[in-house]
């Protein structure tokens, strides 16, 4: 059994009325997040992904599209740190690249899920009534929709039409982007209703306030940490359903490189059993990043607020 | 007046750790309740008064500690006993109510089941005994058709009805001591009334003494036999209700007594104690009260007063009871 | 001198109860149900009574926060409950509210002086320029610093946090001002501070409160006219002096003497009401309170009692008074 102590409720007015620096709510969670160890090693664990992904190739010493059937199936040497591919390609080199696109798709669906989520959500949750009715109905059909097998089609129908394996990857952020809002909108939403509750908000309508301001100045502010948070863990969910929809062949094809299309080299024995370099490190990769930015996810809550760490 | 204590705090110190620092909650608090005695403890949010109540059941939260001091309660420390025998304590020997009757029962069991766990568990009543036993404490604590009640969950009780359950489970085990922590204030002026009215009657009938924790002189003039004022964690002053109402010695209680609007003054104009409740969180060494105080000398901010007692047996903390002081 | 600035009359809200698969409605709780007062210019009205009262929803109503199921309010002549959305929105600032809780009445994500402006500039009451000296000067009427328009409300003390939400409020020069249950949440040392900001404000501002409460010493205190609620209704209305000199009313009396006095020398013969306060959703028949009234009989529980005048515009609700 815990007991807060009223104690607490209004502790450290006159300590902090004394400090001449404004303590705004942003600058305490900063503050807080600093003080997490594990949020800031895997935020620096994550800068690195990025580094290596987008800085790395500048300094390896291979072509991208250098493609040596001499070289192919090369294990990790001096030459080759993590061997070869099928087409002789590096596979540090290929790492690299496959973390861009893999990378960017996770950030770019995401904010594809923020801003429909954010937009419904808030719609939803301020005008209530039919608005909130039509839209969350919306939501749950979204939700009804079998998900493996719609992207199946689609990444059937893509391929049928011969689309330009390059531009493949646009749609894929985009469909990731359109199939996972309804989460995000949920929450938004339920945030919403219950910051309607507070009497500040009966304020701003005894203020005579616009809608406008109301959503902007006064709702929006009071979501942002659950936007920032669960957009975090968003940016994870869509790297790894890239990458499963890779592995399956139905996301990024070759020869544009990701993580999960690197994986599916394991999908035959002999590369698996054999050739543990072709498939441990996008594998590895994509550990590695998914469980930063979990981590990081997690901080930024625990930062954003406090209240829930109990 | 020189009947052996039930409870004793002996220079208590509960501190809790926090990220913005250490907050002092208690620090050096000493009173004693006597058997049968109600003693009402009253303060303001912030003034210790929940965490010195709370230390004594040991019901504090993870970052709490109690640092220093002793509470003996009926010729043991209650800070050295055995988990196990802290729990034959609390329920069987201490019995406790809430602020809030809505939040402290449990939503999923019947009032009935709930009366009858500790009396299971603390006097080894039979099922079929426990139940009867229940229906009596539910008549006892005021609420007509007690047999159909005892069936009841939480959500179908009225705030007030529930506080009456609380009481019941708190009388069960039939306690020494129960602390009420605020009962009253999450109720209506009818309903609290009417709560007053049956712990009045109940401490009368059992000889029980009673731990009134609360923020309303009115509460305390009603209910009280001894007054303990809290300030920042520390006991300002405490004598029987009849000297400390007629004859606050502290400023800071004869502030709080000409700041509460009385039905019947009609005053043009309130006492204001001026400031803010200090926060916990950096007292100064000096007497808590300085700033705000009146009648503030310049020995006010250096040190913290002594406790000074007099004739009647009133103790305040203030130097201007000082010998010389004020003359 | 007896302008009349607010005129209530038959006032009802009433909240639907909905319940099953189809949301229907089954039922409603009946927060407020026909209640009518007038409050002058410069008048201080309380309004008392307990949780259920509909004393919170009789403020909400009147600012138009809450729907009205039937009857009209009339601010200055000019009914509340017609006026189109931007019509209502132009009138808001002659009408203010100051909130029960400070911790949630202020926006946590805010600057305190953003908060009190931005209604001001919203309504073109003050330049990008003078904003901030118009809300300074607010935070000096209302108790505090300057230097506070920087400040988050997690700064402040609860003291503090309800002199920012009056200031919010009176930077707007309000004529009319809402106090719901301003003090409830105060410590008391606090309280005192708060009331008597309270009383010079409307002494130099010349504002008219309604002020809503449960504690009748602070009603005491405030108000220059008493209605208590029960239930929905407002079973008395008088002068404050009249009405806490001589209770008519079987419910006003329990309460005067329900309420703790901070006297230990005082022994009162008490009323102590038995029984709880029934459901809004489904109030006793006849007279609402015959249910916990000593003095009730037969014609009490079959006919509702009406607002009498028993003299000097002391109004009752009950067979038996007088």
């Amino acid at each position: 059994m815990t007991v807060q102590p009223e104690a607490l409720k209004s502790s450290g007015q006159n300590s902090k009325m004394r400090s001449k620096k404004v303590d705004s709510p942003w600058r305490s969670a900063f503050r807080r997040l600093l003080k997490n160890k594990f949020a800031i090693t895997a935020f620096i664990v994550l800068i690195f992904m990025f580094l290596f992904s987008f800085v790395g190739p500048y300094f390896s010493p291979y072509k991208d599209a250098k493609i040596s059937v001499r070289d192919q199936y090369k294990p990790p040497s001096a030459e080759h740190w993590l061997g070869t591919d099928q087409l002789g390609r590096d596979v540090v080199l290929r790492l690299m690249e496959a973390g861009q696109i893999s990378l960017l798709v996770g950030l770019a669906a995401t904010g594809i899920i923020v801003l429909i989520g954010v937009t419904v959500g808030l719609l939803a949750g301020f005008y209530g009534g039919w608005i909130d009715t039509i839209l969350m109905r919306f939501a749950d059909i979204m939700y009804a929709i079998p998900t493996l097998p719609l992207l199946i089609t689609f990444g059937a129908i893509l391929s049928d039409l011969k689309f330009p394996p390059d531009q493949r990857i646009y749609l894929i952020m985009f469909v990731i982007g359109v199939i996972s809002w309804m989460g995000l909108s949920r929450l938004v939403r339920s945030q919403i209703l219950s910051l309607k509750e507070q009497e500040f908000m009966l304020a701003t309508e005894a203020l005579g306030l616009s809608d406008r301001r109301k959503i902007f100045s006064h709702l929006l502010p009071n979501v942002v940490p659950i936007i920032i948070v669960s957009g975090t863990l968003g940016v994870a969910g869509a790297i790894l359903l890239e990458s499963s929809l890779s592995f399956l062949g139905l996301g990024v094809i070759p020869p544009t490189p990701s993580w999960g299309q690197m994986l599916s080299s394991a999908n035959n024995m002999i590369d698996f059993a054999k050739r543990p370099w072709l498939w441990i490190p996008p594998g590895v990769a994509i550990l590695i990043t998914v469980v930063s930015i979990n981590v990081i996810g997690d901080g930024l809550r625990d930062a954003l607020d406090p209240k829930m760490k109990r | 007046m020189s009947q052996k204590a039930l409870v004793e705090f002996k220079d208590l110190h509960t501190e809790f750790y926090t990220e913005a620092g250490v907050v002092k909650a208690v620090s050096g608090v000493s009173f004693q309740i006597r058997p049968g005695e109600t003693v009402c403890v009253v303060g303001e949010s912030g003034s210790g008064k929940s965490v010195t109540a709370l230390s004594l059941m040991r019901l504090l939260a993870n970052n709490a500690k109690i640092v220093k001091g002793e509470i003996i309660f009926d010729g043991r420390d209650v800070l050295k006993l055995k988990p196990h025998e802290m729990r034959r304590l609390r329920g069987n020997e201490i019995g406790m109510i809430f602020q809030e009757p809505m939040t402290s029962l449990n939503p999923v069991l019947t009032v009935g089941e709930q009366i009858m766990e500790p009396i299971i568990e603390h006097r080894m009543f039979s099922k079929r005994e426990a139940r009867k036993y229940a229906i009596e404490l539910i008549e006892m604590v005021g609420i007509p058709r007690a047999h159909e009640i005892v069936d009841a969950y939480p959500h179908e009780l009225s705030g007030g009805m529930r506080q009456r359950i609380m009481i019941a489970i708190a009388l069960s085990c039939e306690p020494k001591l129960i602390i009420a922590d605020e009962p009253t204030t999450a109720l209506d002026v009818t309903i609290q009334a009417q709560i007053l009215d049956l712990l009045r009657k109940l401490k009368s009938e059992k000889n029980v003494a009673l731990m009134l924790i609360t923020h309303d002189l009115g509460v305390v003039a009603e209910m009280a036999d001894y007054v303990v004022v809290m300030y920042g964690g520390r006991v300002v002053e405490e004598g029987k209700v009849m000297e400390v109402f007629k004859n606050p010695r502290h400023p800071y209680t004869e502030g709080l007594l000409k700041a509460k609007p009385i039905i019947g003054e009609r005053k043009e104009r309130l006492y204001t104690i001026p400031g803010q409740v200090p926060s916990p969180l950096n007292l100064p060494l000096y007497c808590h009260f300085a700033d705000r105080c009146p009648y503030v000398m310049p020995v006010c901010k250096e040190q913290y007063p002594d406790t000074f007692i007099d004739a009647d047996g009133h103790k305040v903390a203030c130097w201007l009871h000082a010998e010389g002081a004020r003359a | 001198m007896n302008e009349t600035l607010l005129e209530v009359s038959h006032l009802k809200t009433y909240f639907p109860i909905r319940a099953g698969l189809f949301r229907r409605v089954v039922g409603h709780v009946k927060a407020v149900d026909d209640i009518s007062f007038v409050l002058p210019k410069g008048r201080t009205l309380s309004v008392v009574g307990e949780s259920g009262s509909g004393k919170t929803t009789v403020g909400r109503t009147i600012l138009r926060l809450t729907d009205i199921t039937d009857g009209e309010v009339k601010f200055k002549g000019v009914n509340i409950h017609k006026l189109k959305k931007h019509e209502l929105r132009k009138l808001r600032p002659k009408m203010q509210m100051v909130f029960q809780d400070p911790y949630s009445s202020l926006n946590p994500r805010m600057k305190v002086g953003t908060a009190i402006g931005e209604a001001l500039l919203e309504h073109g009451l003050a330049t990008k320029q003078d904003v901030r000296e118009k809300v300074e000067g607010a935070l000096v009427k209302s108790g505090l610093e300057a230097v506070h328009y920087d400040r988050y409300p997690h700064e402040f003390s609860g003291g503090q946090r309800q002199r920012v939400g009056i200031a919010r409020a009176l930077v707007l020069n309000p004529e009319f001002m809402i106090l719901d249950e301003p003090v409830s949440a105060l410590d008391v040392s606090i309280q005192a501070q708060i009331l008597n900001l309270l009383v010079d404000l409307r002494e130099q501002m010349g504002l008219t409160y309604l002020f809503i409460s449960h504690d009748l010493s602070v009603v005491e205190y405030i108000s220059d006219d008493v209605a208590v609620m029960y239930l929905g209704t407002i079973v008395e209305h008088a002068g404050r002096d009249e009405l806490f000199d001589h209770p008519l009313h079987p419910y006003t009396q329990a309460l005067l003497s329900a309420a703790p006095i901070p006297d230990p020398t005082l022994k009162r013969e008490r009323i102590i009401l038995k029984g709880d306060i029934p459901s809004p959703a489904n109030p006793p028949r006849g007279c609402r309170f015959h249910t916990r009234c000593p003095y009730a009989e037969a014609r009490c529980r079959e006919e509702v009692p009406q607002l009498r005048d028993m003299g000097g515009g002391h109004l009752v609700a009950c067979h038996f008074a007088g």
